[in-house]
């Protein structure tokens, strides 16, 4: 403990501040930081399975992402956030199939879903959302029905096969064979997280929006029009979305109606594990549990691949039986 | 002199419950005019029927323009900053940002906004990057100001700045809304319970009951007012 009091103490110097329970979790990342470096340094399998996990990760961590945006913004999850980057991947290889190069279409769809998330939340969730929470859940949920309905209408159920942007190449680092494609995921996931943390941390309109998700009557009294900011905020999560579902793809080699399906429920729990609340929760999150859920795969032959999904499903509620605010959740400092 | 903000006849009702029935008043350009009155006359919803935070009918206009159809955000681009109940502080954003934000509506830098309201509040320059909401309540009423000073309004709603202070914090403050009239011209429309201190500091004012002016005055008139005094002043 005596660690933990004196990093506490050097944060507290440096002007931050900083609760024991904050500590606890940064000492507990460490730990797990340390865990798999040790593991990776020790064993090329363990590091191979790794590498895919933190990819993997990424893109719920990506997809999460978006859940948060949308919770901090309107307070409902969106159940039909997973569906909605499945429908934006089918427009980047509808975009493909007419010729535009991947990183054409990749950047056309991002407009796209930005265009898409701001209008859903304008049309649908505008008119029921001062009603009650359960209404605007009920709509996501009806959303989630109503664009795999219209996915399988326009393009059918059968498999669509898409480029990956990365190629197929590979490089070895120390006896570990990393794909170029996990570098890739990461990156672009990387890149986009990073620049939503930039536009919130040091825009006027990400702090508008950060107002107007925080406290909406005193941002409109300083001039906030709080409604573009959620159409907005919900514009932002659609475009993460996408970068989730498009990095997720190649992954899984095929394009199909399910793609986001089982993404949807680890971004869930990773989200859950990362305080609901927190952006920076929600992608080490992401990272956790696909870093977890790979290895555990990779080791333990009774979790095979099918039963990867269920134990998603239990992190999620252990979590929410043991510690329901997550590792980074909300913990308001208020004097009164 | 002309009046900057004019109402006249405006009611308001929250749901079923009717709070005013028809107040009419008049805030002089670079004045500080104060609304008196019991808990329930509907002081807080006059300020909420200016800014907008409430359904109100009759006529509200600013310098002239018409601002009873338009919501709380048009309402603040317009010039008008709201101290709400409650101070409205962003207690989980730094200082800083609760005053970039009182400068929302402006456009290009803030920094000559920011310089002029550090020699008001000079504490807030060192805690810029502190939590707002670990500031004490004197120090976020401070901050409330101050937030409202960046925005340049043309007129500063300010509802009941003393709640919770300490009298000598709350003397503090009003010396400085009273600073901020003198020497930058602010004008200012306050609803207080401290009748005392707030005919002190203004110009004007108009004294509340039951949705309705019954009085109003100079704060001369109104200071010498037996029901007043007796009232709210307490002599």
């Amino acid at each position: 403990m005596s660690a933990q009091t004196s990093a506490i103490a050097g944060l507290r110097a440096r002007g931050w501040t900083i609760d024991s329970s904050a500590a606890t979790v940064v000492l507990l990342l460490l730990a797990a930081a340390v865990f798999l470096l040790i593991g990776c340094l020790r064993s090329t399998n363990f590091a191979q399975l790794t590498v895919q996990g933190v990819a993997l990760g990424a893109v719920y961590g990506s997809l999460a992402l978006a859940l948060v945006l949308v919770y901090r913004a309107t307070h409902v999850i969106n159940f039909a956030q997973g569906e909605l980057a499945m429908l934006t991947t089918y427009i980047a290889w509808d975009l493909m199939e007419h010729g535009l190069s991947y990183w054409a279409a990749f950047a056309v769809t991002l407009a796209i879903a930005f265009a898409l998330g701001t209008a859903l939340e304008v049309t649908i969730i505008r008119p029921v959302q001062h009603r009650s929470v359960i209404a605007t859940v009920i709509v996501t949920v009806g959303l989630f029905v109503l664009v795999d309905g219209v996915v399988n209408w326009i393009w059918g159920g059968d498999y669509k096969f898409m480029q990956s942007p990365f190629g197929n190449g590979s490089f070895t680092v120390g006896g570990v064979v990393i794909s170029h494609l996990y570098v890739g995921m990461v990156a672009v996931v990387l890149a986009s997280v990073v620049l939503v943390w930039a536009l919130f941390r040091f825009t006027k309109l990400g702090l508008g929006m950060r107002a107007a998700a925080l406290r909406p009557a005193a941002a409109s009294l300083v001039g906030v029009r709080v409604d573009w900011m959620l159409a907005i905020g919900w514009g932002l999560a659609a475009v993460l979305g996408a970068v989730a579902g498009l990095m997720a793809e190649p992954s899984q080699i095929f394009l199909s109606p399910t793609l986001m399906q089982p993404i949807l429920v680890y971004a869930f729990a990773a989200a859950v594990l990362g305080g609901l609340e927190s952006p920076a929760g929600a992608v080490i999150g992401g990272v956790a549990i696909g870093v977890t859920l790979t290895l555990i795969v990779g080791y333990v032959p009774e979790i095979s691949s099918e039963l990867q999904l269920p134990f998603a499903f239990a992190v999620l509620l252990l979590i929410l039986l043991i510690k329901p605010s997550g590792l980074f959740g909300r913990r308001e400092v208020r004097r009164v | 002199m002309t009046a900057l903000l004019e109402l006249e006849d405006v009611e308001a009702r929250y749901g079923p419950v009717h709070v005013l029935h028809g107040i009419s008043l008049a805030v002089e350009e670079g004045s500080v005019v104060a609304v008196l009155g019991p808990n329930g006359a509907g002081k807080t919803t006059t300020l909420r029927a200016v800014s907008g935070t409430v359904r109100r009918a009759g006529s509200i206009r600013l310098a002239g323009r018409p601002l009873d159809r338009l919501g709380p955000a048009a309402v603040a681009r317009l010039g008008v900053a709201h101290v709400p109940e409650g101070r409205g502080t962003f207690s989980e954003l730094t200082v800083w940002e609760n005053l970039r934000l009182g400068a929302y509506t402006r456009r290009g830098s803030i920094q000559p906004e920011l310089d002029r309201v550090f020699t008001y509040f000079p504490w807030l320059s060192d805690r810029r990057r502190q939590q707002a909401g670990t500031l004490s309540g004197g120090e976020q009423q401070m901050l409330a100001l101050a937030r409202a000073f960046v925005h340049r309004p043309r007129l500063l709603l300010l509802d009941e700045p003393s709640l919770g202070l300490a009298p000598v914090l709350v003397a503090e403050l009003f010396r400085i809304v009273r600073e901020l009239n003198e020497e930058e011209g602010l004008t200012v429309l306050v609803v207080e319970q401290n009748a005392h201190l707030a005919l002190q500091a203004a110009n004007a004012g108009y004294v509340l009951e039951a949705g309705r002016v019954v009085l109003s005055g100079s704060s001369e008139e109104l200071r010498a007012d037996d029901s007043v005094r007796r009232s709210y002043l307490g002599y």
